[in-house]
């Protein structure tokens, strides 16, 4: 597997260089480490750490497809979370995701094309008196209303459109 | 802080934190578990901390933040102290009068306090509200009284007591038996004895052994372990011990959702402190034993609850379970005798420990023992942490205790076990809740998250939405779960779109049941239990959508259709505004009307109408 | 050695054998799919289940995994099991209608039309050929990608392998011909003309690839079916 010229190391140096006694602890640490980093797992990064700890590759990769928490794209800059936990679905979370994806473009774990938003849904955040909620870059909104996303996102897009 | 060498002088820190604390001091407790965060609890406190600072109170007055008090509904929630005066939905423009009223002139803000739905009468102090009363709050008794972060507040409440007593004056068979005496079962939904696990684990052979704390609540709805590691984390820590010494474990994980950041912040804050007092590794107040606790966060795989796909996740592999025997006790993490309990599992045993054995068996019924903390959400008007002894009826834990249904509806079914479980239609809410009259009225106890569904709820749709759950997280491994449970998922979808085929009840529950009998693991031999559920208690509802195309609860996008009365509406427009597709016309002060073929059944019409004039039918 | 009833049988066995190793020493046949005797047995296939009966009452168990015990009761041929496999293999002909293994198994077993369709792609998931690859071979070449429904067998980021060495292990042991001997041929080529090609050895027989005379017979056999 050939590097493509220009990969950024240096987010990862410390992780790859290992702990003080020489091991890496565990893969799936190393994985949430790199997805926080760069905002997914890019490819270079998958194949240099599987060649440090001496894990194969496929298996690397196998883990990297089947958890929730990675991604092999990239997520764009910011993140709206549709909770669709039993309480916020029967509280009518799923009108409110169907809003957001009309309005955006997108389907959930899409990103728009300019880079700019990911849709996700998770399946409970926990927080249950709030529903129906949505987190937005890690601030969360409770008691969400199709009316209530849509005014959010207007604003989030006219300040994106500001120089 | 010197690390603590024996017993002894963990007592005598103890009496010396509780002579320096003074029963009378004022004291505002402030709810700042996730939820009341949200509501903006932290800006709270920060609010109090000025203005007792601006007063010149702060060294007279104090103000903490403790876990979550439970009664989310009514955050932020502000408990004083002593007097026990119970405040909700608290703002930071109601500070000043609290410090300045209710502080300094004992007088009571009635805008603050809570108004019983039911009388109307207004309720003063935390015992006397109705939510609190019928519980008996055991696990959660210190998560309204501590900070999480700070572990003097829980040594002083008596914690780690029961650690110095089990080191000390206990041997392993007597720790044991004090935990098989007191029936306690594992409160992550199987209920398995937790005495009888420990002793197979003992009792395994191999020297290095490990115990894990399955923290990886993914029901959804379920959030009772986020409030004991957000609230009293160290209570945790102290369970874990405590079963550690008895199985002969030196290391310990706890597998975190990474979906509670602030449990695991404080969990880490929690085994640092613990770890800077001696509670955590080598030589624990002069045991000889050492133990030491490691965090493991979850990467998003419901799956991963299950615990031999938690070991797999642990070991840096994919959460694919696989067959047992052999049990995590004699082969479980790396091969080795693994001891694995539910975080509300471990919270029990240091007041099991404490109090003994034969007090908590006098708690709950028969099988039963002591008591269960249960999330009550969805559609009900106090929504929150309930903790109440085994047996208790749903009656009681919806009516008296959740308050009833918004909107004054009829309840049609409470869901317990999230996707494991079943619904209990209204019928049944006078059983007294416990493990095995749950699995006979097709339902489970699980984790206990509790979802109250009203008259407006799709009962087939909801089974949808659990097959479709399911789908998304089972691993693939085995054929009956990964192909069983789309095979129902596709024929649940097909009848809520109005395509459903006269055999097709017949056909889900015969896929139901060979995927229950012959899947690899607990997500697959549970999964479809929501459907076989519905089908039993409200089969009325499939047979509408089926034969008739009809959703008798309205809720079926393909099945309904939106219109407006031409007797409610005013024409003032709201309407035709809020809606996206531009599918409402109508001039103002007349009628207004929606054209079906643009129309994409959102409700937002229904939503911001004043006038009751959108009909869905 | 142990004493089970198997069948109603009384039987005698070796401690650590598996349920499906005293069926088989004792005459009785249990179809298997993503069983393999040179392979840890995976348990994911379902179709091996046997009714084990204990005090509780009866559950099935896959037999390939699980071990046979002292006095434990076990049928393998009950309605029950009959029912579940019957369901199994019902699956399996909806997600892959043209495996003729599975057409095989659904004509012993009477099974007919399935009554939904989950697609049409051989590949059935039982694992034989990463398994092979990695506990036989050694090379870890493939492994299995996704979760759920979506879960398929691929090479690392679903390019190719340079940890495969072309020694075509996947494609004898799959049971439905889903993993082709051209895709590994063509994997091989490509990475045999990259710089950075470096063959490595099977773990088990040491040889460094696809020997040139049995690649020769390969081709031979692709180009006759083709016919």
């Amino acid at each position: 597997m050939a590097f493509q010229p220009g990969f950024d190391v240096s987010k990862i140096e410390h992780l790859l260089n290992g702990r003080k006694d020489g091991e890496y602890g565990s893969l799936m640490t190393m994985l949430e480490e790199v997805q926080a980093q760069y905002r997914y797992l890019p490819k270079d990064a998958l194949i240099l750490i599987s060649q440090r700890m001496g894990v194969p590759l496929s298996q690397t990769y196998s883990v990297a497809t089947f958890y929730n928490a990675f991604s092999l794209k990239p997520k764009g800059r910011h993140i709206i979370n549709v909770c669709l936990g039993t309480a916020c679905i029967v509280r009518g979370s799923r009108k409110i995701l169907e809003r957001i994806s009309d309005r955006l473009g997108i389907e959930p774990s899409g990103t728009t094309e300019d880079g700019e938003f990911t849709l996700e849904t998770v399946n409970c955040l926990g927080a249950c008196a709030l529903g129906p909620i949505i987190v937005v870059d890690g601030v969360y909104s409770g008691q969400m209303k199709a009316s209530k996303a849509d005014a959010l996102l207007r604003e989030m897009l006219s300040e994106g459109e500001k120089p | 802080m010197k690390r603590l060498q024996t017993p002894e002088e963990l007592e005598s820190l103890r009496e010396s934190l509780v002579a320096r604390r003074d029963p009378d001091r004022p004291r505002i407790s402030v709810c700042c578990g996730t939820g009341c965060r949200v509501y903006g609890s932290m800006e709270v406190v920060e609010a109090f901390s000025e203005e007792t600072g601006r007063r010149g109170l702060d060294n007279e007055i104090d103000v903490v933040s403790t876990g979550c008090h439970g009664f989310c509904e009514k955050g932020p929630v502000v408990v004083l102290n002593p007097s026990g005066i119970f405040y909700q939905r608290m703002t930071v423009d109601d500070v000043p009068d609290v410090v300045s009223e209710t502080m300094l002139k004992g007088t009571v803000i009635d805008r603050l306090l809570y108004v019983d739905p039911g009388t109307g009468e207004r309720i003063v102090y935390e015992h006397d509200v109705p939510f609190y009363q019928k519980q008996q709050r055991l696990v959660l008794d210190l998560n309204g009284d501590i900070d999480p972060t700070n572990i003097e507040d829980y040594i002083a409440f008596g914690g780690y007591s029961a650690l110095a007593k089990v080191l000390h004056d206990m041997t392993w068979e007597e720790i044991i038996d004090e935990i098989t005496k007191s029936g306690l079962r594992g409160r992550g939904g199987a209920g398995f004895p937790t005495g009888l696990k420990w002793k197979l684990c003992r009792q395994a052979k191999g020297d290095t052994k490990y115990v894990i704390c399955n923290a990886d609540e993914g029901d959804p709805g379920a959030y009772m372990d986020r409030s004991i590691m957000e609230g009293n984390p160290h209570r945790v820590l102290e369970g874990m011990i405590i079963g550690a010494s008895a199985i002969g474990a030196r290391q310990a994980y706890v597998y975190i959702r990474n979906e509670y950041p602030l449990a695991v912040e404080n969990l880490r804050i929690a085994i640092a402190q613990a770890e800077e007092y001696g509670f955590l590794g080598r030589n624990i107040l002069g045991s000889g034993f050492d133990f030491s606790i490691q965090i493991r966060p979850g990467s998003g795989a419901f799956v991963c609850g299950e615990e031999t796909a938690l070991m797999a996740s642990i070991e840096d592999r994919i959460g694919e379970p696989r067959a047992r025997p052999p049990y995590p006790a004699v082969n479980g993490l790396w091969g080795k005798p693994t001891n694995i309990n539910n975080v509300e599992t471990w919270a029990n045993v240091p007041l099991i420990i404490d109090r003994g054995g034969d007090w908590y068996s006098q708690i709950g019924t028969v099988d039963s023992k002591g008591t269960k903390i249960f999330s009550v959400v969805g559609n009900i008007n106090n929504t929150g942490l309930v903790e109440v002894p085994m047996g208790a009826t749903l009656k009681e834990i919806i009516y008296d205790i959740g308050g009833g249904i918004p909107g004054g509806k009829e309840c049609k079914a409470a869901q317990l076990g999230g996707p494991s479980g079943g619904c209990i239609p209204r019928e049944h809410f006078d059983v007294p809740i416990d493990y095995e009259s749950l699995l006979e009225l097709g339902s489970m106890m699980g984790s206990g998250g509790m979802v109250i569904c009203d008259e407006d709820t799709c009962m087939v749709e909801f089974a949808r939405f659990f097959m479709n759950f399911v789908q998304e997280e089972s691993c693939g491994k085995c054929v009956p779960c990964r192909l069983g449970t789309k095979a129902m998922l596709e024929v649940l979808t097909s009848i809520t779109e109005g395509n459903g085929q006269a055999e097709d009840i017949e056909y889900l529950l015969e896929l139901g049941e060979q995927t229950k009998e012959s899947s690899l693991c607990g997500l697959g031999q549970t999964g479809p239990n929501p459907v076989l559920s519905t089908i039993r208690y409200f089969r009325d509802e499939y047979e509408a959508h089926i034969r008739d195309k009809h959703c008798p609860a309205h809720v079926c996008k393909e099945l309904i259709q939106y219109s407006i009365d031409a007797e409610a509406c005013t024409g003032c427009g709201r309407c035709l505004r809020a809606c996206p597709t531009e599918a409402i016309s109508g001039a103002k002060k007349e009628l207004h009307t929606i054209d079906l073929e643009k129309c994409i059944k959102c409700g937002s019409c229904d939503e911001v109408c004043k006038f009751d004039a959108v009909m869905v039918e | 050695m142990i004493t089970l009833t198997i069948d109603g049988r009384q039987v005698e066995a070796l401690e650590g054998s598996t349920m499906l190793e005293v069926a088989r020493e004792n005459g009785i046949d249990i179809p298997t799919l993503c069983f393999h005797e040179a392979l840890e047995p995976y348990g994911g296939c379902r179709l091996c289940v046997v009714e084990l009966l204990t005090s509780r009452g009866s559950r099935l168990v896959a037999s390939c995994v699980h071990p046979a015990e002292e006095g434990v009761e076990v049928r393998t041929d009950s309605e029950i099991v009959q029912k579940s496999r019957r369901m199994t293999v019902e699956l399996l002909l909806a997600a892959a209608p043209n495996a003729k293994v599975i057409q095989e198994l659904a004509a012993e077993m009477g099974v007919e039309e399935p009554r939904v369709k989950l697609g049409d792609n051989d590949c059935i998931l039982c694992g034989l050929c990463v398994r092979a690859c990695k506990e036989i071979v050694g090379a870890n070449a493939i492994s299995l990608v996704n979760r759920g429904f979506a879960k398929e067998v691929k090479p690392p980021f679903e390019i190719g392998s340079n940890a495969c060495i072309g020694c075509a292990t996947c494609v004898f042991i799959c049971p439905t011909g889903a993993v082709r001997l051209e895709d590994v041929l063509a994997n091989r080529s490509v990475h045999e003309r990259e710089s950075d090609f470096e063959s490595r050895p099977c773990k088990l027989c040491g040889d460094h690839y696809l020997a040139a005379e049995l690649r020769q017979d390969y081709e031979a056999l692709l180009a006759e079916e083709a016919v």
